[in-house]
């Protein structure tokens, strides 16, 4: 369902949170590399207080609007656990996620990061449409 | 007065915006990659959004000697494309299209504590757990 109001609105509370963290900190708000940078013991501090409010925040939503996450999913067990590894090894390889590439780097008008966001919305298309199109 | 609540602070409007965007639901995510059948272009919306806000407060930075609590901005972006970029994103992309989760909505989807996302994160940091050992300690010049 096409929802243009809320997903503006969201998506400019996760630019406000990124530009935030940039104008107070000047730290840059892509999750993969804050989560990276945690396992890598770097800067451990900020990371952490940062990963706090974010999961923080989840927790509170799942309490107060729990609809607002699927309680069920189609996707097999093996399936989601090769996601997860190719999503985990994707963004540290990659340097960046939705959030690093796709809002800040293009923000910033990274040449890098307009061909990283470009190639995972390519290949995660291309998943999508073998997943749904072709294989079943 | 260092500052270190607006990292919280941070977080928590980055949870709010993830969950009001739709971003926390892995079927709209695979909607929006699903371009060949019931397309939902909502996605362009979040990353629209939240590129024009970034766009500003990156230009604003220009203007300010440095962060309020901190000492310098990030480096300017590199241009070069190399390899793993390339290699990594397409990874991420397969993984992305797989689950309908990136790495921040999963996270914020932990509270709620769905198997799917309940099996994601803990693969998620194997998978960054590996590059960090086949790659990122391998490493002995700057790469």
């Amino acid at each position: 369902m096409f929802t243009p109001y809320s997903s503006l609105a969201g998506g400019i509370l996760i630019g406000l949170s990124a530009s935030l963290l940039l104008i107070t900190h000047g730290r840059i708000a892509g999750i993969s590399g804050v989560l990276g940078g945690t396992l890598a013991g770097r800067d451990l501090g900020w990371r952490i207080l940062f990963l706090v409010g974010l999961v923080g925040g989840g927790v509170l939503f799942a309490l107060i609007r729990p609809q607002s996450f699927p309680t069920s999913h189609a996707y097999s067990t093996v399936g989601v656990i090769a996601a997860g590894l190719l999503v985990g090894f994707g963004t540290r390889l990659g340097n960046g996620c939705t959030s690093g590439h796709g809002v800040c780097g293009i923000g910033r008008v990274s040449p890098r990061s307009i061909v990283a966001t470009l190639i995972f919305i390519a290949t995660g298309a291309a998943t999508v449409y073998v997943a749904r199109h072709v294989l079943s | 007065m260092n500052g270190r609540i607006w990292f919280v602070v941070a977080g928590l409007i980055f949870s709010v915006g993830l969950v009001l965007s739709g971003m926390t639901q892995p079927d709209k995510v695979s909607a929006f990659l699903d371009f060949a059948g019931r397309w939902d272009p909502s996605l362009l919306f979040v990353m629209g959004g939240a590129v024009a806000v970034y766009f500003v407060a990156q230009r604003l930075t220009r203007r300010l000697r440095k962060p309020i609590f901190a000492e310098r901005f990030p480096e300017p972006p590199r241009s070069h494309i190399d390899a793993k970029l390339v290699l990594g994103a397409a990874l991420f992309g397969v993984g992305w299209g797989l689950s309908g989760l990136c790495p921040g909505p999963a996270l914020v989807s932990i509270g709620a504590g769905a198997s799917v996302v309940l099996w994601f994160v803990p693969a998620m940091l194997a998978g960054m757990g590996l590059h960090h050992v086949l790659v990122e300690r391998r490493r002995t010049t700057d790469g």
